[in-house]
């Protein structure tokens, strides 16, 4: 099994199987994508409270989880990375950070947009927003740490070390709402019981998150393929792919 | 209601017009700057390999 395991994390492996990946992710993505501002801007009835200035979730909630799932996936694969030493696991986080931080800064940007007609401010030190700011502080700095070494390796490990670390972050960005009073509104769809939108209102916003899952799947592709080059430039296979 | 009256009605927003249209844009634009990057990425280090397989051949 872990030779399996193994040859399948293998760097050609990996690149190859990117570059076939990439059009199977970019496809759904821009098809759900284009579906959700379409039907979610056009055909969703505005919300009775907040009016048409809800249509914001159709891009704030699916950013905002994004940067949740970019950060995790970024934290395993750099525990992957420094556990069993597989050198494709720490290109993987790599080529997650700065993916995961535009989403972090898209989910502020668009929330920030959404706090001022509903809570009368841009920005408030609500436990949401602030946590959400600490995990775009964070992809910073793992991003930043990565570079400071001259030694990519140590870079790595560095910067595994930390993602892993402000992996804390996580569920206290998921449950500030439900542990600290706070401006920020409850869980609307991720809800053990029926979500509490209407059906109208949910599809889109379901399609724009399997849109931008599928989109983050297509860009990581691209990215590592990029990573992989970048880590193997002196390897036969390398020269043999780019030289045939 | 006519048709101009409610594509004025849809651009509008209900009056969020500045909020809403702003958040799709910036979206837009953080959507296309995540591909044109990660392409310009892999082509930057496709590049990279590129140019030092040549001076490898030519030292040789």
């Amino acid at each position: 099994m872990w030779t399996w395991f193994y040859r399948l994390a293998s760097p050609p492996h990996v690149y190859r199987l990117a570059a076939t990946l990439t059009p199977w992710f970019l496809i759904p993505a821009l098809i759900a994508i284009g579906y959700g501002v379409i039907d979610g801007l056009a055909f969703a009835p505005p919300d009775y409270q907040q009016g048409d200035a809800f249509r914001i979730v159709y891009v704030h909630a699916p950013a905002a989880w994004m940067s949740l799932f970019c950060y995790v996936t970024m934290a395993v694969s750099g525990a992957i990375g420094l556990i069993w030493r597989i050198k494709v696991a720490h290109a993987v986080s790599a080529a997650s950070a700065p993916i995961g931080a535009s989403f972090t800064l898209l989910a502020l940007f668009t929330g920030s947009l959404w706090g001022r007609p509903m809570w009368g401010t841009f920005w408030a030190w609500d436990p949401r927003l602030t946590s959400e700011l600490i995990l775009l502080f964070l992809y910073v700095g793992v991003m930043s740490l990565r570079t400071a070494f001259e030694d990519s390796s140590r870079g790595d490990r560095a910067a595994a070390l930390l993602a892993i670390v402000g992996v804390v972050n996580v569920p206290i960005i998921h449950y500030s709402v439900v542990w600290w009073n706070s401006l920020h509104q409850g869980a609307t769809v991720a809800r053990l019981g029926k979500p509490q939108m209407t059906p109208s209102m949910l599809w889109p916003l379901l399609a724009m998150l399997f849109g931008f899952m599928c989109f983050y799947g297509a860009v990581l592709c691209m990215r590592l393929r990029g990573e992989v080059l970048q880590r193997e430039g002196q390897s036969r296979w390398v020269r043999e792919a780019l030289n045939p | 209601m006519s048709g101009g009256a409610a594509v004025g009605g849809f651009w509008a927003m209900g009056g969020y017009a500045r909020f809403v249209w702003p958040c799709f844009a910036f979206a837009f634009a953080v959507l296309v700057w995540n591909l044109w990057a990660a392409r310009r990425y892999h082509a930057q280090a496709r590049r990279r390999v590129q140019r030092a397989l040549a001076m490898a051949g030519t030292q040789a």
